[in-house]
């Protein structure tokens, strides 16, 4: 196969690099230590998943209710300041959130999963928000002139214009929520991050990554996934992937 | 019928209140377009938004076929409003069809029904059913959308539709179209339309009636032909503008001023025979010349015939144009301004001769409501100039 340009240049290079550490971590046996602690992966990715399904379906349940009920014009008064504490609320790093519900609910998997739902709501509650309050008023105008009453302006109108920007704030929460699941760890609740604290405290390398790559691989799916069910369920008409 | 009995907005802001729409009555009689014309924040919008209670009246009442809509529920009375706004608005996530039958299901009609009714609303404004049901609004050009969006408002088959600017955001020459493919539809659907616009072309080419705002208050409401020949009040004439002579070219068929006395000659006629015609009938330059079945094929020109001997078929010039009796007088000016004519043929539906409209004809028929006005006691400054 000629080699036509720099990028097909690289793009060969990589492969004999890839090739090359393929090799290495065969002869050198890093694969078998890896391999080593899959049974450990496969129990704490499980593990790992619950935490964020339970948190984030938590989160998406109170999220998206209460988004809707801040945009409502009722709430007008209000919903900009409940906004600016929800957002100040986003600051308070996850650490210390999850220390917080640690001193109220104990250690173990309760207290992982509330600290989880508060940041995973923030995101949630702005996007549908945020999107409720995009949809053009001309739109709202055009619904209400025709005869609809403010829940079908809300389910035919409002909510499907605004899905979009609601599935993009699952999107970035839940990938923040399984990136931030190892921290659970910390207040015994399990997850993938016994492998990656354990091995920074045994300076094991090995071990280590055997958590943290399997992370970073679980939030590329999650994220992934709610992509593909985002493209799926946004109508065709708003939603800009399938335009 | 849409009557307003003294319709009253006001708004209550920072700088204390403003009163929108000022005791505001009008009667739209059934099947007419009523437009209501002004400057932005004339109250226009507002008084069109209080008929459905997009804007909620401050006091005042709305009867839609002599009803008091006041007790009524508001989602039925919208129901039964046609509505159309400038934004369009059609639901960018539904397909055509779905915006099409949007009223029709939400007034419970059966799947069948309102299928079959989206297609016929298709063909009503000449868009192929097949080829843009299933498809999305932003899929289509502004001026499709804003087809859809009439075609909406007229789903359900409401006796009155509102329409806010509809056009106004369309191109000048897909306007036209629009506003030509409206016109057409309303001669056999017979709605009663209350329209806002702030263009006057606009209102003296779809109203049956103008009704023109000025700060909250309905200055004039008359027919666009009144309007022109009659303005109440200086604001009226300066809104109007000063070539509001020449809009009326717009309101007058070519019917209502045409002669039918006019000399011919045929080809086998000598051009001794045109020139005493065009003398006996004292015409100025020249004479129609006409085939066996009365179509004009040419012209006669008197320094032709008064220099010239022979036959008319072998001496004559084309003719510089002709018009039908359903065009109005702005097409014949301008017909007449780029020929240099001062006269031009008017032919009926086959083609055939059956009078003529000069120049003077028009001035005249134009100019006599003006002093027929100026008879009446008028300041000297609101006269017309011609």
């Amino acid at each position: 196969m000629p080699i036509q340009s720099l990028n097909g240049a690289l793009r060969a290079l990589l492969l004999v690099a890839i090739f090359f550490a393929g090799v290495w971590s065969q002869s050198s046996g890093v694969i078998e230590d890896f391999l080593w602690y899959l049974p450990d992966v496969q129990y704490l990715a499980i593990q790992h998943l619950w935490l964020t399904a339970i948190s984030g379906s938590l989160a998406i349940l109170v999220a998206i209710p209460l988004g809707i009920v801040l945009s409502r014009p009722s709430m007008a008064r209000w919903a900009e300041s409940l906004m600016q504490v929800l957002n100040v609320g986003t600051t308070i790093p996850t650490l210390a959130v999850l220390a917080l519900s640690m001193s109220f609910l104990g250690i173990g998997a309760v207290p992982a999963v509330f600290g989880l739902f508060v940041a995973t709501l923030l995101p949630i509650t702005r996007n549908t928000y945020a999107g409720l309050k995009g949809v053009d008023p001309a739109l709202m105008e055009a619904a209400a002139g025709i005869g609809m009453s403010s829940t079908q302006r809300l389910m035919r109108v409002e909510l499907p214009n605004a899905l979009y920007v609601i599935f993009a704030g699952m999107r970035t929460a839940l990938t923040i929520n399984v990136g931030t699941v190892p921290l659970a760890f910390l207040i015994g609740a399990g997850g993938l991050g016994e492998l990656i604290f354990t091995g920074i405290d045994l300076y094991d390398p090995v071990m280590m990554l055997s958590g943290a790559i399997p992370t970073a691989l679980l939030a590329i799916v999650v994220d992934a996934l709610i992509a593909t069910v985002a493209f799926l369920v946004v109508p065709r008409g708003v939603n800009p992937s399938r335009a | 019928m849409i009557q307003l009995d003294n319709l009253t907005k006001v708004f209550d802001t920072p700088e204390g209140a403003v009163v929108a729409a000022d005791h505001i009555s009008l009667e739209v009689p059934s099947g007419e377009i009523c437009i209501l014309l002004g400057p932005s924040g004339c109250g226009k919008t507002t008084t069109l938004k209080m008929i459905n209670r997009i804007v909620t009246p401050t006091s005042g009442k709305v009867f839609i076929s002599g009803e008091d809509t006041t007790d009524m529920n508001t989602q039925d009375l919208r129901r039964n409003i046609g509505y159309v706004i400038q934004q369009i608005g059609l639901f960018p996530n539904m397909t055509i069809e779905e915006n099409i039958t949007i009223v029709p299901k939400l007034l419970g009609w059966d799947k069948a029904k309102y299928k079959a009714r989206a297609r016929e609303m298709m063909a009503m404004i000449s868009m192929e059913p097949d080829a843009f049901l299933k498809r999305f609004p932003s899929e289509l050009s502004g001026g499709q959308q804003q087809r859809i969006g009439v075609a909406r408002a007229l789903a359900a088959d409401p006796p009155v539709m509102l329409m806010d600017e509809p056009f106004g955001a369309i191109d000048p020459i897909n306007r036209a179209v629009i506003q030509d493919e409206f016109l057409k539809m309303q001669q056999e659907l017979n709605k009663t339309i209350m329209f806002v616009s702030h263009d006057i072309d606009e209102a003296i080419k779809m109203g049956d009636r103008v009704a023109i705002f000025r700060e909250g208050k309905l200055v004039q409401h008359s027919s666009p032909d009144d309007l022109l020949a009659a303005p109440k009040n200086a604001f009226v004439e300066s809104f109007l503008g000063e070539d509001r002579a020449l809009k009326r070219l717009n309101l007058v068929k070519v019917q209502e001023v045409v002669s039918d006395e006019i000399a011919t000659v045929s080809p086998g006629d000598t051009l001794e025979t045109a020139l005493a015609r065009i003398e006996d009938y004292g015409y100025q330059n020249a004479i129609l010349m006409v085939n066996d079945r009365r179509q004009p094929v040419g012209l006669i020109t008197r320094a032709k015939a008064r220099t010239t001997k022979g036959y008319c078929r072998d001496h004559f010039e084309s003719v510089p144009g002709t018009v039908t009796l359903d065009d109005d007088l702005r097409k014949v000016a301008s017909l007449m301004f780029s020929q240099d004519a001062t006269w031009l043929p008017c032919v009926d539906d086959q083609g055939r001769v059956c009078g003529q409209i000069t120049q003077r004809a028009m001035t005249h028929h134009l100019g006599s409501r003006f002093r027929a006005r100026e008879a009446a006691p008028r300041k000297p400054d609101s006269a017309v100039k011609e």
